[in-house]
């Protein structure tokens, strides 16, 4: 029965958005937009993958984002390696990050996303330092002339796309994805049940920020020119926590409504009515805590609809 | 306890302090496969606490704590659960939004049952959980949230069972149909610890009963025997009663 839904969710969700995303390129010439969703579309998902299933809310979920960034464009200038091997820098860079930060999953709710907020604002400032310049190239920036190949990275990040998706289609159909969910709920249950709370915590906190150190990388590769405010930026925390909600998390097809409608609204608004964009988008927000703080899709599940 | 039979739980002068205040004062107590042990006593005397660091929801501050002979002192809850411990919770912890089925089959894909238990129909059927399988732990009663707490614990397994005031809340119905869903339990050689407040309950279901008072054993045997106890009567009713 698991494994039915799991084939579901795969039929019906992730095959046809990866579909989507991999034709639109083709009939739609704005393709650093088209980019910008994938991203965002993979963002969202790695903060359904920690908040929906476990209930930390990430922050500072960029820091993973830009170890990433750096990791790929750190291998590439200084190890010279070619892209495919540097994204594997970008996850490790990420996953290293989320080692050294597991601590902070023995803090819980406003803690947890202040503190994870705190570190990520400090890898920045270590990042940033001019006395790393050789290394990080500090506030300078970086310029990766020589790997600038956007075709091919798109094409990586529908493929992270399409595995961190697959991941949280095996959250949702298997016993480990219940198993998170039993320590969202109560961590003292769950340990009665049977799980090691702490190792199954693990696994969730380096899948989250491996989706996102694998995103930070490719999006390193495609734009190729960036400063360490563009890849530790604040919005994309917010953007993918706030899309993430806005869908519902805990659900595989929650997150991306999230973004196709905030993150749509956002470029109409950004482009038709720019001087009103911070107070609709405001709006929205306040609507959906107000009235869906579970999200678009506890509309259908609060009429017992079992939403993928 | 059974002369006949080894204790499964031994439990050693078990120390538990908080802060200043000691909740577990040099408590000894054991019990063996197919017994029933009452934990009786008033507010704060250490009753739930000693469920707690059995458990491993806490950690003892001295003595020693022996699963079939091994100290088990220090051993993740988790762990625990896989030897053959398990517990319910005063106030029932289910996954809340996890439907009734899921919150069974969670422990049972975690809880490592020696008997293989693959499916949770039998736990449902057994409980009377069946009707409301497939509703939110969040949209029980508590009576209904409180047999699904035991329908988590009984899903790993448990050789040892630790019941923590089970039977508070539940109407007089209720409360006979679980003494009489304990006792059977116990005839499977399960032993179980119940804490209670329900003298009438614990009456019904134990074989003996340990009385604590401030941490301490004051007293062990029979229910009926703890009642002319000046010590027992005095922490129950106050030393007026007493004299």
């Amino acid at each position: 029965m698991l494994s039915r839904r799991l084939l579901r969710d795969a039929a019906f969700i992730v095959v046809p958005v990866i579909a989507v995303m991999a034709i639109l390129p083709s009939v739609y010439s704005n393709h650093l937009l088209l980019f910008n969703f994938v991203v965002f579309l993979t963002l969202a998902q790695g903060v359904n993958i920690l908040y929906g299933f476990t209930g930390y809310l990430p922050f500072g979920y960029v820091g993973f984002f830009g170890a990433g960034a750096y990791g790929f464009s750190i291998a590439v200038l200084h190890l010279k390696a070619p892209p495919l091997a540097a994204l594997i820098a970008a996850g490790a860079a990420a996953g290293a990050l989320g080692l050294l930060l597991a601590p902070l999953l023995r803090l819980s709710g406003a803690y947890f996303s202040i503190a994870n907020l705190a570190a990520s604002l400090a890898v920045l400032q270590i990042i940033s330092n001019p006395n790393l310049e050789d290394i990080t190239r500090g506030p300078y920036g970086i310029s990766l002339s020589g790997v600038f190949n956007p075709t091919l990275a798109y094409a990586m990040a529908l493929a992270i796309l399409a595995a961190t998706l697959l991941f949280v289609a095996y959250l949702r159909s298997s016993n480990f994805g219940l198993a998170l969910q039993a320590i969202r709920e109560n961590l003292f249950s769950a340990s009665m049940a049977g799980i090691d709370v702490v190792r199954a915590r693990m696994i969730a906190w380096l899948a989250c920020a491996l989706v996102a150190g694998f995103t930070g990388g490719v999006f390193a590769w495609y734009v190729s020119v960036f400063f360490p405010e563009t890849v530790f930026g604040a919005e994309f925390s917010i953007f993918a926590i706030v899309f993430a909600l806005f869908g519902g998390t805990s659900t595989l097809l929650g997150p991306i409504v999230g973004v196709v409608i905030l993150y749509g609204v956002y470029n109409l608004i950004g482009v038709s009515a720019p001087q009103y964009f911070q107070l609709i988008y405001g709006f929205l927000i306040m609507a959906l805590v107000l009235f869906l703080p579970n999200g678009l899709t506890s509309l259908l599940q609060r009429r017992g609809i079992d939403v993928p | 306890m059974s002369p006949e039979k080894a204790p499964l739980l031994t439990v050693n002068n078990l120390v538990k302090r908080f802060g200043g205040f000691r909740a577990l004062d040099g408590l000894t107590l054991s019990i063996a496969p197919g017994e029933v042990l009452g934990l009786v006593g008033p507010n704060g005397s250490g009753k739930t606490t000693c469920i707690n660091v059995i458990s491993g929801l806490y950690p003892a501050d001295g003595g020693e704590v022996l699963f079939e002979g091994k100290d088990i002192s220090g051993t993740k809850s988790h762990h625990l659960v896989h030897l053959g411990i398990n517990r319910t919770f005063q106030v029932p912890k289910p996954f809340l939004a996890l439907t009734t089925r899921e919150n069974i089959e969670v422990a049972i894909a975690y809880g490592n049952h020696p008997q293989g238990l693959t499916d949770a129909q039998p736990l449902l059927d057994s409980l009377n959980l069946t009707k409301i399988a497939d509703r939110r732990a969040a949209e029980l009663n508590s009576a209904q949230q409180k047999m699904l707490d035991l329908a988590r614990a009984l899903a790993t397994g448990p050789r040892l069972l630790l019941v923590d005031e089970l039977a508070a809340g539940l109407n007089p119905g209720e409360l006979e149909w679980v003494g009489g869903k304990l006792k059977e339990l116990a005839r499977t050689n399960m032993a179980i610890i119940v804490v209670e407040h329900l003298m009438g309950f614990i009456e019904q279901v134990t074989d003996r009963v340990i009385v604590l008072n401030a941490g301490k054993e004051i007293f062990e045997g029979k229910l009926t025997e703890a009642v002319r106890v000046p010590q027992v009567i005095e922490v129950f009713l106050g030393g007026a009663h007493a004299a």
